[in-house]
């Protein structure tokens, strides 16, 4: 029996995460399916007064949510399109700028320590300081932006008071935050590619397009599926940067899904409705994340990093 | 060998401006009188300097804003520590082990990511609460480690996997225990990538603001990104104050950041073959 497969040892190192993982994270987790079932409120909650006088309500939540969808005018269903679309324009978007820049940062050039330490300020700036400066830029009068488009002989642009150019001027901010963790994670991925492969191809003539087929794609592939996957859940659960710069608005035009939890919870104290939400969030990410796994698999031989 | 084609640099200096510049617009604008920020003049650099903005931000509230900063750090260093040392074991045998149960194990960590605030707030609240823990850094840094935990344990995952084994099976013919190999083999050798996720760890921390809002009532104990909120609410649309607020904020990351630079630029793989 070799070290590796001693399964003893394995456990013993795993122990102190998995009772911290316990108590903080599957025990609040299945509190909070438990919850979606009730109708548990601001008032029935209980508190230092009064007991708690929530009761079960069985799926009512549920049906309440689903039957909402059908409508004409649901705002379920707009805010189930709107995250959707949130979600998939940011990844794109930090994807594609990430890999190039990771590229770029990967060939041995001057200053490239230099660029790198720039490129990852946005990512080291808090995010409520990223959703202030740019909602400052927004700004209809006082705004950057919009001083430069009247200098230029422009039109102001309503950023954060159209339905269209708000959900366009959270995600700029969003795909500005996002890249250079992408970015950082790629190049990690593209730096951990032992050198000898390259030089061995490079003998045997294999041209730099081929190099990158060949070599580098097939090894970033784990690095990048994993950071592909973090990258949409992080979207779709991404809160701050939306609640800071626009609320959701205008008229709930940038609500999603979390923006909207948030919103059942704290402003209508919903806490019941608030975790029905919270559970459809989760399903929607548990099939993503299924259905990738599936097709990575399909796509090559060896396993995914998770 | 080192090649250089302006192309690169164009395309880098480009997007280097684009990643600085929001930072660089509310530096400029914390230094600019108030009549200054609300001008249409287009001023990129300020006309007229000023400290005031920094001045008044600081001795505000009995430099209760000194305090928030001193309770910021601690929260996020410790949940840094916190975080990197429960989960660097835990990383590791999920690297290196076979066993039954892994692939559930590695999943439900990498489950937990998707687990969305709103669901897991209320009840992370109450048992916080029934922990008594309510107010405290601990009771913080507790549950900044939820999110934090999972995510380095994936991080160092995949650090350690860049590690030969080839190495560990050295040490061990030379006599090293398990522990031994992993105490003075993998984690001297995966430092950078140690330093990296316990800057992520750091940054979570400091960044976060939900959490934060439910759990520190008492004003005293705030962290900076809940005191500038109160700043904001009180003097309502003052950028200015609210710029130099944000730019204190953003410094000390911003050493941290530089500080850990250097394991950044050691190449990831390059440590295992030269060791």
């Amino acid at each position: 029996m070799t070290i590796r497969s001693n399964k003893w040892i394995a456990w013993l190192f795993l122990t102190p995460v998995l009772v911290v993982m316990a108590l903080l994270v599957f025990y609040p987790l299945v509190q909070g399916i438990i919850y979606s079932f009730t109708d548990m409120n601001q008032y029935n909650m209980g508190s230092k007064f009064a007991p708690p006088s929530w009761t079960f309500v069985g799926l009512d939540n549920y049906v309440d949510l689903f039957a909402s969808f059908f409508k004409p005018d649901s705002v379920f269903r707009d805010v189930i399109v709107q995250t959707l679309v949130w979600t998939f324009v940011n990844v794109f978007f930090h994807f594609v700028i990430g890999l190039g820049l990771a590229l770029l940062l990967n060939r041995n050039i001057k200053g490239r320590g230099i660029y790198r330490m720039l490129l990852m300020v946005p990512w080291a700036v808090p995010s409520f300081v990223s959703a202030f400066s740019w909602t400052w830029m927004y700004n209809q009068t006082y705004g950057l932006f919009n001083i430069i488009l009247q200098k230029l002989g422009f039109s102001p642009i309503p950023w954060l008071g159209d339905s269209f150019w708000a959900m366009v001027s959270v995600i700029m901010v969003n795909v500005w935050v996002g890249v250079p963790f992408m970015m950082i994670t790629l190049l990690g991925g593209l730096q951990s590619i032992p050198p000898s492969l390259y030089e061995a191809a490079r003998v045997d003539g294999a041209s730099p397009w081929s190099q990158f087929w060949n070599i580098t794609l097939p090894l970033l592939r784990p690095v990048a599926a994993t950071a592909t996957v973090l990258g949409v859940i992080w979207t779709f659960n991404m809160f701050t940067i939306i609640f800071l710069v626009t609320r959701g608005g205008p008229v709930r035009s940038t609500e999603i899904l979390v923006t909207y939890a948030y919103r059942e919870a704290f402003l209508n104290w919903n806490f019941g409705m608030a975790a029905t939400y919270g559970v459809v969030i989760l399903s929607f990410l548990l099939a993503f994340t299924v259905l990738y796994r599936r097709l990575i698999k399909a796509n090559s031989n060896e396993g995914v990093y998770y | 060998m080192r090649t250089s084609n302006w192309w690169v640099h164009l395309l880098l200096i480009a997007a280097s401006a684009i990643a600085v510049f929001p930072v660089l617009w509310i530096l400029s604008t914390s230094f600019k009188p108030r009549s200054e920020v609300f001008s249409t003049e287009l001023a990129i650099v300020p006309q007229t300097f000023t400290w005031e903005n920094y001045v008044h931000v600081l001795t505000r509230a009995d430099g209760v804003f000194l305090q928030w900063m001193a309770n910021s750090f601690l929260v996020a260093l410790l949940t840094a520590l916190v975080a990197l040392s429960l989960s660097a074991t835990a990383a590791y045998a999920l690297s290196r082990f076979r066993f039954s149960g892994k692939r559930v194990i590695s999943f439900s960590f990498f489950l937990t990511q998707m687990f969305p605030g709103a669901l897991l707030i209320v009840p992370l609240y109450r048992i916080v609460n029934a922990l008594g823990l309510l107010n405290s850094y601990l009771g913080l840094v507790l549950a900044y480690a939820t999110v934090a935990v999972p995510f380095c344990v994936m991080m160092l995952k995949n650090f350690f996997d860049t590690i030969p084994y080839e190495l560990e099976e050295a040490a061990r013919v030379d006599g090293l225990s398990p522990f031994g190999t992993f105490y003075r083999i993998v984690l001297p050798l995966s430092l950078p990538g140690i330093a990296v996720t316990g800057f992520f760890a750091f940054i979570t921390a400091w960044n976060e603001f939900l959490i934060a809002l439910t759990f520190m009532s008492e004003q005293r104990m705030y962290t900076l990104p809940i005191g500038l909120q109160q700043f904001v609410n009180q003097f309502n649309s003052d950028w200015h104050y609210m710029a130099a607020g944000a730019i204190i904020v953003t410094l000390p990351v911003l050493i941290v950041f530089l500080l850990a630079q250097r394991y950044l630029i050691a190449g990831l793989s390059a440590g295992g073959t030269k060791g």
